[in-house]
């Protein structure tokens, strides 16, 4: 397996005031093409800088970080847009769609701010990414017309169009109820299954074991990490779960 | 980015707020159309003065008598003797820059035809008058030089003399009228000319050759003015100088004399006037220019709101790869959008409402072809000057901040 994501004695301080925050103080970390990791922690441990850094959003103050052979602390500000253009797909919990935008249009975002994909190839590969969540059917429903889990199925679908080497999800199922919960775990366990990395940031014990490492984080480092023995199959826990129905 | 992915961008953004977009235009719709049917007004108005001016004879440059000291007394303009027939054959002769020349005399009363009768002016002149006061004859014929030598008893009515005298449509020619007990056979009509600038009703007159009006009306031998007709209208100044000096060697003035004359042409006028209209037109480009900034104003505070609204919108567009300055240029290109929109229609209704303004008030309105081109100008420029600081605040923000953002 190729190493994918390579962090090393990373640190990361913000100054408040006077103060000094150490949100994360020195990790270590790697992660390899294809693995499905699940980032837990309480709030405050750092997960959250953390998901920052890998998505490219945010500089370490010290340490490396390598996505796919770069060093990102190399990069300038509008060299890391064009790299998480590129090389990222964001799952966020609020969906954070388009709104009055339908979800072809949606979908289709990411792609707009590369100038290099003409409209014709655009429109062809947010048609399937659409297809991989299952949506094809309500490509021209706009956001307020879809449900939670659809939408967020919608914000995956964007996340996959730009063919990117890692998704990263942060508390992506944080809004959605227990079922739809698991479906879009399902989602992301096929994604992976079809070789797609997956990053993703939760509190939930149940949502963490539904991917193959955990790794817990405490006071801005490490606490442990462990493979996930007892994984939950997204796909079996949806059958003994009961489809609420409408009385 | 490409500009064809930024203007989709920017459009569908708008197009999400279609309600708020239109209300943001209408203030920039509002300030163009003003702009534009205002320096309309302006402009037709200044215009139509030009025109009266004009009609008055741009070339006109006349010599009147002057007042005059007499043994340490001042005497009235109006009550001097010191124009004579020589000096219009001087003039004549003598000035280069001068095209034509017409004494003129003028005596009022009442004119009488049959049981009608009407109040009016008789203006002797000699045939010149025409091309000076660039008039011409409706029907019939103007008097000839030889009427003018024998002074016969011929003359010509203007538009509302016959309608006062003959009913309007009547033909008068082959007529006899009487003025002050004269009696005059009418040998044709002047075409009408309407109101000059001052309001005075310039087809309320007679017009007869001077030396009948002289001799058989007014029994003077002096003349009240001489009219003159400058070769262009460039020449009006010259004219008057060479008229000057004419006159007064006819009047065989010395050098230390003051004229016993004075000497008028249009220019002054004509640009008294056209200053009088132009400061008009800029009272109301400004007045139209503050609701135009007033616009402008508008479309700022949409797009502050709308940065701040849109705010975790402008974080997802960070994270998926958006760099900061495609993010400027979307806010930048949104205002101008609203701008440029709001202009174009504003320009369309500008002309309409100056056409409806002018045919409804009956103004001349005229819509100078550069100032649609200026007013699409500045509303660009209104697009990217309060574009800018909300386009600026857009681009600045942490994506992570932003993403946050409640």
């Amino acid at each position: 397996m190729n190493t994918l994501i390579e962090i090393k004695k990373l640190k990361k301080d913000y100054y408040v005031g006077e103060v000094t925050v150490h949100a994360l103080r020195g990790v270590d970390m790697l992660v390899s093409e294809g693995e499905f990791v699940a980032i837990m922690g309480a709030s405050g441990s750092g997960k959250s800088t953390m998901l920052n850094i890998l998505g490219c959003l945010d500089k370490p103050t010290d340490g490396a970080y390598i996505l796919d052979g770069m060093n990102i602390s190399d990069l300038s500000r509008n060299q890391l847009a064009s790299y998480r253009n590129r090389k990222l797909g964001f799952v966020f919990q609020s969906y954070n769609l388009l709104p009055r935008t339908s979800a072809l249009d949606n979908v289709e975002l990411p792609l707009l701010y590369n100038s290099s994909v003409s409209a014709k190839e655009r429109r062809e590969r947010a048609l399937h990414s659409l297809e991989l969540v299952g949506l094809l059917d309500r490509m021209h429903h706009k956001p307020n017309q879809l449900s939670g889990g659809q939408q967020q199925r919608v914000a995956i679908a964007r996340s996959l169009i730009n063919d990117p080497v890692v998704i990263l999800a942060d508390e992506a199922t944080g809004n959605l109820d227990t079922r739809t919960s698991f479906e879009i775990m399902a989602l992301f366990q096929d994604l992976n299954d079809k070789g797609k990395t997956v990053v993703f940031v939760t509190h939930e014990a149940d949502i963490a074991k539904c991917a193959k490492r955990n790794i817990i984080f405490k006071d801005g480092m490490i606490l442990r990490e462990n493979i996930v023995s007892d994984r939950i199959l997204a796909n079996e826990m949806l059958a003994t779960i009961p489809v609420e129905v409408d009385i | 980015m490409s500009i064809k992915n930024l203007l989709k961008i920017a459009l569908a953004a708008l197009l999400r707020n279609k309600m708020r977009a239109f209300l943001t235009m209408l203030g920039i719709i509002i300030g163009v159309a003003s702009v534009i049917a205002m320096l309309g007004i302006g402009q037709g108005s200044k215009m139509s003065i030009q025109q009266q001016i004009a009609g008055m004879g741009l070339n006109l440059v006349s010599v009147v008598p002057g007042s005059q000291q007499r043994g340490g007394v001042q005497f009235g303009a109006s009550t001097m003797q010191s124009l004579k027939e020589n000096d219009v054959n001087a003039i004549l002769s003598d000035c280069p820059s001068v095209l034509a020349v017409t004494p003129e005399v003028r005596g009022s009363g009442q004119v009488v035809f049959g049981s009608a009768n009407w109040p009016t002016s008789l203006y002797g002149e000699n045939e010149s008058y025409l091309q000076i006061r660039e008039r011409s004859v409706q029907s019939g014929r103007m008097f000839t030089d030889r009427e003018i030598t024998s002074a016969s008893k011929v003359c010509l009515l203007g538009a509302t003399v016959v309608k006062n005298l003959f009913g309007a449509g009547a033909d008068p020619v082959g007529s006899i009228i009487r003025f002050k007990k004269v009696p005059f056979l009418v040998i044709g009509v002047l075409s009408p000319k309407g109101l000059n600038t001052f309001g005075q009703d310039q087809d309320d007159l007679l017009l007869a050759p001077y030396t009948t009006v002289q001799k058989r009306v007014l029994a003077i031998t002096y003349i009240q003015g001489i009219f003159t007709s400058a070769i262009d209208s460039k020449s009006t100044d010259i004219a008057a100088k060479q008229i000057e000096e004419t006159v007064r060697r006819q009047h065989k003035l010395k050098a230390t004399d003051q004229d016993d004359f004075s000497i008028r042409n249009q220019t002054e006028l004509l640009s008294t006037f056209s200053s009088v209209s132009d400061i008009l037109t800029v009272l109301l480009g400004v007045i139209a220019g503050i609701s135009l900034l007033v616009g402008g104003i508008g479309i700022m505070n949409i797009m502050y709101v709308s940065v701040t609204e849109r705010t975790r919108e402008i974080g997802l567009r960070m994270a998926i790869g958006g760099k900061g300055i495609d993010i400027l240029l979307q806010f930048l290109t949104e205002s101008i959008l609203l701008s440029v929109t709001g202009g174009i229609i504003g320009i369309i209704l500008g002309i309409v409402a100056s056409k409806i303004i002018g045919s409804v008030m009956a103004w001349p309105v005229i819509i100078l072809p550069g100032s649609e081109i200026l007013s699409f100008a500045v509303c660009t420029v209104i697009g990217v000057f309060f574009g800018w600081y909300p386009a600026r605040k857009a681009s600045s923000l942490d994506p992570i901040d932003a993403l946050r953002y409640e």
